[in-house]
């Protein structure tokens, strides 16, 4: 029996049959659609009815499935966002399954970046729980002949206020029908004083299948007759291949060889056989020149950037600086620089593939199911509709999985074989093929007037684009200028670059508040009281403040020799601020971190258990960006393939980690998978300076940069 | 070399005739489809394909199906008895010792490494054993602190 009820007069115009389409694909039980919410969200939006942002099903037994296009790849939203449709509804979390990243079941979504799933997808979720929850009611007043307001949830039943006997539950008022439901924000949302399910520390749903080795991922999937494909890769970056010759592995039992254009592969059902086969292929390339490297890239940027894009201007900072050159008042002026750095997630770019009813299905490890659905149509010239991607568990993305090139390949390999394909790439591929965090430079000139604020800000950043930009201090005269702008710049590299964890925001926040601690020590200030004194920004008066107090943070001019350091950054609506300990072994140039503080305002918490495990998380992962992560390259060639010789944070490295959350709970959620990995580069070169009287200007900060710096 | 390979596989014979020269890894992986060991490099640099092969944590991508023979390899699928959850298994969920959980099972079979023939190791003792297990989502800290759980509960059993 189908029935379509109280679809609101004012949502958007949408047909009966797209409706009618999505629920006799869901079954039976209640469907709660939703649409777009805030503007940013609708930004995102295709047409209908993939505009349809969230929806979930209740279905007879009771149990309540959530449709997501968003994907779980160790941020926990899997987990979160349970707990906000089990909130909302009023059923117990376990009462949830979440399906995630198929582009078959779930409605569109852009992709899942940016810290973006509980600001954006969040109030999207829980309004469509909301509203299931006030059509449950409406059925249930209706059947137990009580009016509405005399009804209470719990766990899943509706139960009549004063009479606990009388009572039906959603399973039974699901039950043979089918209810569709639009809606469009309207359904009033729990207070924060009513949560039973938010707010609360909650253990991930998804660490059972993951300790046991159950929790499946890409390459974890099987099919009869699947083929593991090695494919033939360029030796650098811009190389032309001059010959080609596959007839060794074409010689070999069971290999199965495939070219097509500029896709050539060798695929057996054992993939070190497939290895074998690629090592037997004779291939020679034609290998461009060089135009620059790890070391060159920074003064190529400069040279070759274009001209300057200016996103901030107040008062004018050029007479501001000349007066104070020209009044005998120092001008600070730095150049910071940092390089390419890499994801390293431990699950390489894999994807698997199969045609099933002439249709592509492709499983993969990314972050953007329907982007990678679109690109797959695209490479393969036929039909989004003839294109499934299933999102498994995502092995770690941090945004290098924004990239789908292995979904891409998979997908054109099971067409053209016609067997299920399986494309793994390496560990030297992922190093090769990587997105990276692009090299950027930045170029600060800044003055202090004689009260010790800071009178102008000059601010030049090339290549890391604006994100974490803002001046956050009351300069009266200030320019931020970007040239290129991020993502504009493809031409300026020698190879991908992409989103990496807070995409720029690392960089500028190491320049920022590296060039503050420079003028506090100038002005004889106390690192605290001088960002104290020169912000009138309330939320990060407050982080730091707190950042301050946890850590015990002892007012001194620096260098002080204590090794304490401050930063403070903003990133996807949060405020962090970390205080941290350094010990700098002045003979070998070695940094270790002692303990790292931080204090994070990130509005209203939805899993403070959640929200602590993404701050130590960055932490831990920032050491490495800051410490020993740079990419080496010459020209398109990579010289770093293996992690042998690109290190990553490893457990001798842990500093003692403290995570404060500061109480917002005005503010709806924000961010919290990558504000606190923002402020790390900074927090350890200033402690470095504090413990040293050195200043580093250059991420990582390496042994031998300390050492040099140290004029050792 | 095409042979017969007998050997203990989570506590049961098994026997596989192929190329002795394959590595554990793809063989636990594509012929026996337990695929709760990981590829995460192939170089023995990650630890994500750690197995325990007589008790030793080995690193399954290094080692060739010849290395097992007549040995006791034990995987993630071999950890949990009667449905329960080992101790280990049992600490990394109630520490949240996880975030994508790719690396999850080469930890806990590195830890159980550790753990049987250290039963209550130190803290420093627990660093080092883990140094070689790469996890990038960095839930270094709980599972350091899961370890330390396990190993007052009796977690080398």
């Amino acid at each position: 029996m189908t029935r379509l009820v109280e679809v609101e007069a004012d949502a958007p115009s949408a047909s009966e049959v797209d409706r009618r389409t999505f629920c006799k694909l869901l079954g039976g039980g209640i469907v709660v659609l939703v649409t777009g919410g805030s503007s940013e969200l609708s930004a995102q939006q295709r047409g209908y009815p993939e505009d349809l942002n969230a929806y979930l099903r209740i279905a007879e037994d009771g149990r309540v499935t959530v449709f997501s296009g968003k994907i779980e790849m160790g941020q926990g939203v899997h987990t979160s966002l349970a707990q906000m449709a089990a909130e909302e509804l009023g059923v117990e979390l376990d009462a949830i399954t979440m399906v995630m990243g198929d582009t078959d079941l779930c409605p569109w979504d852009a992709g899942t970046w940016g810290s973006l799933t509980t600001r954006m997808f969040g109030p999207a979720l829980r309004a469509a729980a909301a509203e299931a929850r006030a059509v449950l009611l409406n059925l249930a007043a209706e059947r137990l002949g009580v009016a509405r307001e005399h009804l209470v949830v719990s766990r899943g039943v509706v139960a009549v206020r004063d009479d606990a006997a009388r009572k039906v539950s959603y399973g039974a008022l699901a039950r043979g029908q089918q209810i569709a439901r639009l809606v469009d924000h309207k359904a009033v949302l729990k207070a924060v004083q009513d949560f039973e399910v938010m707010g609360r520390p909650t253990k991930r749903l998804d660490a059972g299948d993951k300790v046991t080795g159950k929790a499946q991922y890409a390459g974890d999937l099987h099919r009869p007759g699947l083929l593991h494909a090695r494919l033939l890769r360029p030796p650098v970056h811009g190389a032309t291949r001059t010959s080609l010759d596959l007839s060794r592995p074409k010689a070999m039992p069971g290999v199965v060889v495939v070219e097509d254009g500029d896709l050539v592969a060798v695929l057996h059902a054992d993939p070190e056989q497939a290895e074998a086969a690629l090592a037997a292929v004779d291939v020679r390339w034609s290998r461009p020149e060089p135009t620059f490297d790890t070391e060159s890239v920074g003064d190529y940027f400069v040279k070759n950037s274009a001209p300057g894009e200016v996103r901030v201007e107040k008062g004018d900072v050029a007479t501001v600086l000349a007066a104070s050159r020209a009044a005998g008042v120092p001008v600070f002026a730095s150049t910071f620089r940092t390089g390419y750095v890499a994801h390293v997630p431990i699950e390489p770019h894999t994807a698997m593939a199969e045609m099933l009813d002439g249709r592509v299905v492709v499983s993969a490890g990314t972050q953007t199911p329907f982007g990678a659905q679109a690109r797959i149509a695209q490479a393969l010239g036929i039909d989004e509709k003839s294109v499934r991607v299933l999102t498994p568990f995502v092995g770690g993305g941090f945004g290098g999985k924004s990239a789908v090139g292995q979904a891409i390949e998979a997908a054109r390999l099971a067409k053209l074989t016609g067997r299920p394909v399986m494309v793994a790439w390496t560990r030297a591929e992922e190093f090769f093929f990587d997105a990276f965090d692009p090299a950027a430079v930045v170029k600060i000139a800044s003055a202090l007037d004689r009260e010790g604020r800071i009178s102008a800000w000059d601010y030049h950043v090339y290549a890391a684009g604006t994100r974490a930009a803002e001046v956050l201090y009351d300069p009266p005269a200030a320019r931020v200028t970007s040239s290129p702008a991020r993502g504009a710049s493809s031409t300026l590299h020698p190879f991908a670059v992409g989103p990496w964890r807070a995409p720029g925001a690392g960089t500028n926040v190491f320049a920022r508040e590296s060039q503050v601690d420079i003028m506090a020590a100038a002005g004889k200030a106390d690192p605290l009281a001088f960002r104290l004194r020169n912000t009138s920004d309330a939320r990060a008066q407050r982080v730091l403040r707190t950042a301050a107090e946890a850590f015990g943070w002892k007012p001194g001019v620096g260098p002080t020799g204590r090794g304490q350091g401050l930063a403070v950054g903003i990133d996807s609506g949060t405020y962090c601020a970390l205080a941290a300990e350094v010990v700098v072994d002045r003979a070998t140039g070695a940094i270790r971190v002692v303990r790292v503080v931080a204090a994070q305002d990130m509005g209203l918490v939805v899993n403070p258990a959640g929200a602590r495990l993404q701050i130590e998380g960055c932490i831990t992962m920032g050491l490495g960006y800051v410490l020993s992560e740079e990419l080496r390259f010459r020209g398109g060639e990579i010289l770093d393939t293996s992690l042998a010789t690109y290190t990553i944070p490893q457990f001798s490295w842990l500093p003692q980690i403290e995570a404060v959350l500061v109480k917002n709970d005005e503010l709806s959620p924000q961010g919290g998978g990558e504000p606190a990995i923002v402020p790390m580069g900074a927090v350890i070169a200033n402690a470095v300076f504090d413990a040293t009287g050195a200043r580093l200007f250059r991420l990582p900060l390496t042994p031998e940069r300390v050492k040099a710096a140290l004029g050792g | 070399m095409q042979r017969t390979i007998p050997f203990r596989l989570n506590g049961k014979p098994v026997s596989i005739e192929t190329d002795d020269q394959r590595s554990l890894l793809w063989v636990l992986r594509t012929d026996l489809a337990l695929t709760g060991t990981k590829y995460g490099c192939g170089e023995g640099l990650c630890g994500a394909c750690t197995v325990g092969v007589n008790g030793q944590a080995v690193r399954s991508c290094a080692t060739s199906l010849a290395d097992v023979r007549g040995k006791d390899v034990v995987t993630i699928e071999g950890l949990e008895r009667n449905g329960q959850l080992h101790a280990l298994q049992q600490a990394f969920v109630d520490h949240d010792a996880l975030q994508c959980g790719y690396c999850t099972p080469g930890m806990i079979m590195n830890a159980w490494a550790l753990l049987q023939r250290t039963p209550r190791p130190s803290r420093q003792q627990i660093l080092e054993a883990m140094e070689g297990n790469l996890c990038r989502c960095g839930a270094h800290r709980r599972i350091v602190a899961a370890i330390e759980t396990a190993a007052g509960q009796g977690g080398a059993a």
